[in-house]
């Protein structure tokens, strides 16, 4: 294994930068577009429902009919990263717009109602209170998205990009059990330390999470 | 001053929530608005600063119609504290207590000054400001509360059920630091209840309301335990009103009789304060003294405490100056009634 990695360390770290690349930009670019997404299905209580119904049916799309589908749809090249980004971008927006709507609906009224009572308008409230307060549930939902994506990366190895994924299908085709270890040992190792920073980011801006009741979500 | 123009407020499910309301509350006066639950006292609360909409009629604070006001600003003046304060989870109490003189455009730091000031005036130590409210028992939560409504100084202070959420002892505590911190501000209240008793004890007036948001009476507590205008405010101020209406009263008209008049020996210490009755031989402690400016409750409740029914006056420098005896308590209190009664009519 030792031997194969300072043989191969090139392949090992250009797959998992890959990895890495193709697992979190499309995190950034989901968390990006979830926040008005979810949004909306708040603002306006008639939209929830369908948004609901929407991403549900888009998280339950196999990834790889995705991956094979998403060239013809957006005319990209069947070996674009494109496809795979484009296609993890989708999971995450599906995963996380629901997750920010749950997480705004879910604050409590009285809190809400307060604010207005103080004289917030209603874009101030929102960044200044029900954001803020709905943060552990959103930063939950992209704990586990973060892990999902990490995980799914792989499947692209299927169609020819996939990050580590790609140490599996060599491992495969040469009969050859190390490269698929590693690939293995590598995305766990990605995903648990992906969680664990996110986890510190959700210490570091709620602090307050940890006193409420229940204990908090981390 | 704030004036409720015959409002009337329909939700749109078509229930009536408050029906043709006017009435005016004073200036620097806490009024209380008290009734059954579902009698629209929340909704009419409500209005005034604009979190509901009145269906017709008219809300002037000091004049001015709330109709034609910007909604945010118009908050931002109006103190507003409700049942379970409704803090905001993430901010510290600090923070919390700051939010309106942010809004209002102050910076960070007077914000805070101005809050930590507000929350030693409401009786929480600075070790709390950094605390979040989620760490504080409900009566500190409630303080954090008022003090939130109080930061950017609003004349006005809108209070739904404030103090129903917490026991009956820390609810007492909490009653008299309000009382004492409404005392030094003076601010325009209108406050929410269902206990009558809290109505009566808090309030300057009193507006009780009945099913349906009709308003029943407007009045201060003693007209209302001692005239109520109809059957369902006089089951709803309660079966003792006689008696709690003495607490409105000093006993200042009441005359005494001399000291020597109380059947038995009453026995002085050398400075000529009581110290009790004789009584075959031994002496009895008195009840306890009042002076004129004690209630006719405290008065009454001394003479039936009395071991021979007296109830025992003293001066400022607490030497004994005169005897209310039982029967003399009656004879007055039936005089006073009877005077009411006839000024009522006129
Ligand atoms: N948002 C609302 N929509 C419809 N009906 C309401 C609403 N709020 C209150 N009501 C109704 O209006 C009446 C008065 O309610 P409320 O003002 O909350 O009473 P109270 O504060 O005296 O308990 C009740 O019958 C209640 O059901
Ligand atoms: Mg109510």
């Amino acid at each position: 294994m030792i031997q194969y990695l300072s043989n191969n360390h090139e392949v090992v770290l250009a797959a998992l930068r890959q990895h890495i690349y193709l697992a979190l930009l499309p995190i950034l670019i989901g968390f990006v577009v979830s926040l008005p997404i979810g949004y909306l299905g708040v603002r306006f209580p008639w939209f929830y429902h369908p948004l609901v119904n929407v991403c549900g049916v888009l998280y339950s799309i196999p990834s790889l009919a995705l991956f094979v589908f998403l060239p013809v749809i957006l005319g990209t090249k069947i070996l674009a990263p494109a496809n795979i980004v484009v296609a993890l971008t989708i999971y995450t927006v599906a995963l996380l717009s629901r997750t920010v709507a749950d997480g705004l609906r879910a604050v409590d009224p009285i809190v809400t109602q307060s604010a207005t009572a103080m004289g917030y308008r209603r874009t101030r409230r929102l960044l200044d209170v029900e954001l803020p307060v709905a943060l552990p549930v959103i930063l939950a939902g992209l704990r586990v998205a973060t892990v999902s994506n990490i995980s799914l990366v792989s499947v692209g190895a299927l169609i020819g990009i996939g990050g580590l994924g790609q140490l599996f299908t060599r491992g495969f085709q040469l009969f050859y059990l190390e490269p698929i270890i590693i690939g293995i040992i590598l995305s766990v190792l990605l995903a648990g330390l992906a969680d664990l920073i996110i986890v510190l980011i959700q210490r570091a801006v709620t602090p307050w999470a940890r006193f409420q009741r229940g204990g908090g979500t981390a | 001053m704030i004036t409720f123009e015959d409002v009337v407020k329909i939700y749109p499910g078509g229930s009536t929530a408050v029906d043709h309301l006017s009435m005016e509350l004073p200036t620097g006066k806490m009024t209380v608005l008290v009734g059954p639950s579902g009698c629209g006292k929340t909704t009419s609360l409500r209005m005034i600063n604009r979190m509901v909409e009145p269906t017709s009629g008219r809300i002037l604070i000091d004049g001015r119609d709330v109709a034609g006001q910007d909604e945010a600003l118009l908050r931002r003046g109006i103190g507003y504290v409700i049942q379970h304060a409704g803090l905001f989870p993430h901010k510290t109490v600090l923070d919390n207590v700051a939010t309106v003189p942010l809004l209002l455009g102050k910076t960070r730091r007077e914000a805070r000054a101005a809050a930590l000031e507000l929350l030693e005036r409401v009786g929480l130590a600075a070790e709390f400001a950094g605390r979040y409210p989620a760490q504080l028992s409900g009566g500190q939560q409630q303080r954090v509360g008022v003090a939130r409504a109080l930061a950017a100084d609003p004349p006005v202070m809108l209070m739904d059920e404030p103090f129903s959420a917490v026991d009956p002892v820390v609810r007492e505590g909490l009653h008299r630091e309000f009382l004492r911190l409404q005392q030094d501000l003076g601010k325009t209240i209108a406050m929410v209840t269902h206990d009558i008793d809290e109505a009566i004890k808090l309030g300057d007036r009193v507006a009780v309301f009945r099913q349906g948001g009709h308003l029943a009476q407007f009045g201060t507590p003693q007209e209302l335990l001692e005239q109520p205008v109809d059957d369902f405010v006089a089951e709803f101020v309660g079966r003792d009103r006689g008696l709690r209406s003495l607490s409105f009263d000093t006993a200042a008209d009441l005359p005494v009789s001399p000291l020597t008049d109380g059947g038995a020996e009453l026995v002085l210490d050398e400075a000529g304060r009581p110290v009790g009755w004789r009584l075959g031989g031994v002496v009895q402690p008195t009840a306890g003294v009042f002076t004129k400016a004690d209630s006719l409750r405290m008065v009454t409740d001394l003479a039936i405490m009395s071991p021979v029914g007296v109830a025992v006056r003293v001066g400022a420098d607490g030497t004994a100056d005169g005897l209310v005896r039982h029967h003399d308590l009656v004879d007055f209190l039936a005089t006073r009634r009877d005077r009411r009664a006839a000024e009522q009519e006129a």
